[in-house]
């Protein structure tokens, strides 16, 4: 009896060698209980050592091994080699980003986008430890809660078919770190984010397709984050607005 | 807080309120106007329009979802290939909303 | 602290097809109901000439009405209708993406939100019938 096995096509892109990626094929055998990411591995440990691609936690936490399988945005430490009904799978880069090598993308662009939402706590006035820590209730965490599971995962963007039209869209991710943090009640830095979020290439840019939620392997939701930060700079404009003085 | 010059949230916000108006209201005059009258379903009265009331519910009725078109095109137009022209095409969507809300107010007016 | 940056010459930069929006379900649905914007404001331009004949007279208005029997014209309006109604129903299931539905502590799914509106609807949609009915 032969053993199944299942043939992954793999893009390859050499810098200063190749003007455009190809595709290479690779034979690995079978495992019921192999996930995309083993098979590169194995490829990469005992077939063709100069296939790079990254990876790290190997269990959906970190964030590094997304790429694109059958076309579709995955993290290939969570793709089971048993999803795929057919004896081949395709393996690209993440959509949308300029591609370094092989598999690895480019995401300075994005790191930089991310920086300009300061995605931290800002406050105005800081708490001296002898105080204490800051409070919270269960509502003022639930408020925030579902978007601090994002791991820069990038699947969203290669998701966005605006962020494929358009780089310089500051993206689901960033948007929806700056939401998270605008509605953290300890957070006092909106007024910071405002430039960001409220530019043509911010917020305004999304037209809620809404593949970058359906992609998200973490459920954080950035569609949902989205709109709200339009809901909340809507606002935010029409009092700016009809009553000008008294701002910040 | 610099609140930057840009009219993006209004036209969004009109975007928004366009698309309200249209999806509670909109199909049931078609199906009225468009479908019912002539069909004979149900009687075809002009009477209805003399009233003031009815040509304010008229105005908003026609003049937001205009501008619902007008955000909602320019960007799709932009997706599908026109970016090159985006800020041209969004100044004539836009114009032409408010055209079409001038335009609607001096029809109803003139009813 | 500087970041290392990859040298930007030896970067590949993939295009977007120009048919983007026919390689996957998602996009095509997504233009679609960005479409039925069109054919409402369509209909809103045939709504406006119509009231405009209403202002030349009730002869005029009786002639214009008197075309939208035919095929054509109800062709036009079933078809607007078709997005009309397609445009509704997108738009109350992205509404509830966006506006929880709390109930005391808890937030409802999503579906109760969308049924809600689409109850609204109808009832709106019933009562401008009762009223251009009794007018």
């Amino acid at each position: 009896m032969s053993e199944r096995t299942v043939s992954l096509k793999v893009t390859r892109y050499r810098p200063g060698q190749d003007s455009t990626p190809t595709a290479q094929s690779y034979e690995v055998a079978y495992q019921d209980d192999w996930v995309v990411l083993d098979a590169l591995n194995f490829i990469k440990d005992h077939v063709d050592g100069t296939l790079s691609f990254r990876w790290s936690c190997r269990m959906g936490v970190c964030g590094s091994c997304g790429m694109m399988v059958n076309g579709e945005p995955r993290l290939t430490c969570s793709a089971f080699l048993r999803e795929f009904d057919s004896r081949e799978i395709r393996i690209e880069p993440l959509a949308h980003f300029p591609v370094i090598r092989d598999l690895v993308i480019d995401m300075s662009g994005f790191l930089d986008k991310l920086k300009s939402v300061s995605p931290w706590i800002i406050r105005d006035t800081e708490k001296d430890p002898s105080e204490g820590e800051y409070l919270q209730s269960p509502k003022q965490l639930d408020a925030y809660h579902q978007f601090t599971a994002c791991i820069n995962c990038l699947l969203c963007y290669s998701a966005c078919p605006i962020f494929g039209l358009e780089t310089d869209f500051i993206g689901p991710a960033a948007l929806a770190l700056a939401h998270r943090y605008n509605e953290d009640s300890r957070d006092q830095g909106s007024a910071a984010r405002w430039n960001a979020i409220n530019d043509h290439n911010g917020a305004w840019q999304c037209t809620f397709v809404g593949e970058c939620s359906v992609v998200c392997p973490k459920s954080v939701d950035p569609a949902a984050a989205i709109q709200r930060l339009k809901v909340d700079t809507a606002k935010q404009w029409v009092r700016s607005v009809l009553l000008p003085w008294g701002q910040k | 807080m610099n609140h930057r010059k840009t009219l993006e949230p209004m036209w969004w916000g009109l975007f928004s309120a366009g698309g309200v108006v249209a999806a509670f209201l909109i199909p049931i005059h078609i199906v009225l106007l468009g479908l019912a009258i002539p069909l004979g379903w149900l009687p075809g009265s002009a009477e209805i329009f003399q009233s003031w009331i009815v040509r304010l519910y008229l105005f908003v009725l026609i003049s937001l979802p205009l501008y619902h078109w007008a955000h909602r095109f320019s960007f799709t137009m932009s997706d599908l290939g026109l970016r090159p022209i985006r800020k041209p095409l969004a100044i004539l969507c836009y114009g032409s909303a408010i055209a079409g809300t001038v335009v609607t107010a001096w029809v109803l007016l003139r009813i | 602290m500087t970041r290392n940056r990859p040298d930007p010459s030896l970067l590949f930069h993939p295009r977007m097809p120009a048919n983007w929006w026919l390689r996957k379900r998602t996009y095509f649905l997504f233009i679609v109901r960005e479409f039925t914007s069109v054919f409402i404001a369509a209909y809103l331009i045939v709504f406006l000439v119509q009231l405009y004949q209403l202002g030349n007279g009730p002869g005029a208005y009786q002639a214009f009405m008197g075309k939208f029997a035919s095929p054509g014209w109800l062709g036009f309006h079933a078809v607007a209708l078709a997005f009309a109604i397609y445009h509704s129903l997108t738009w109350f299931y992205t509404t509830s993406i966006v506006i929880p539905l709390r109930i005391g502590a808890m937030v409802a799914p999503r579906y109760v939100f969308t049924l809600l509106n689409v109850a609204v609807w109808l009832a709106v949609s019933a009562a401008i019938l009762a009223i251009y009915l009794i007018w």
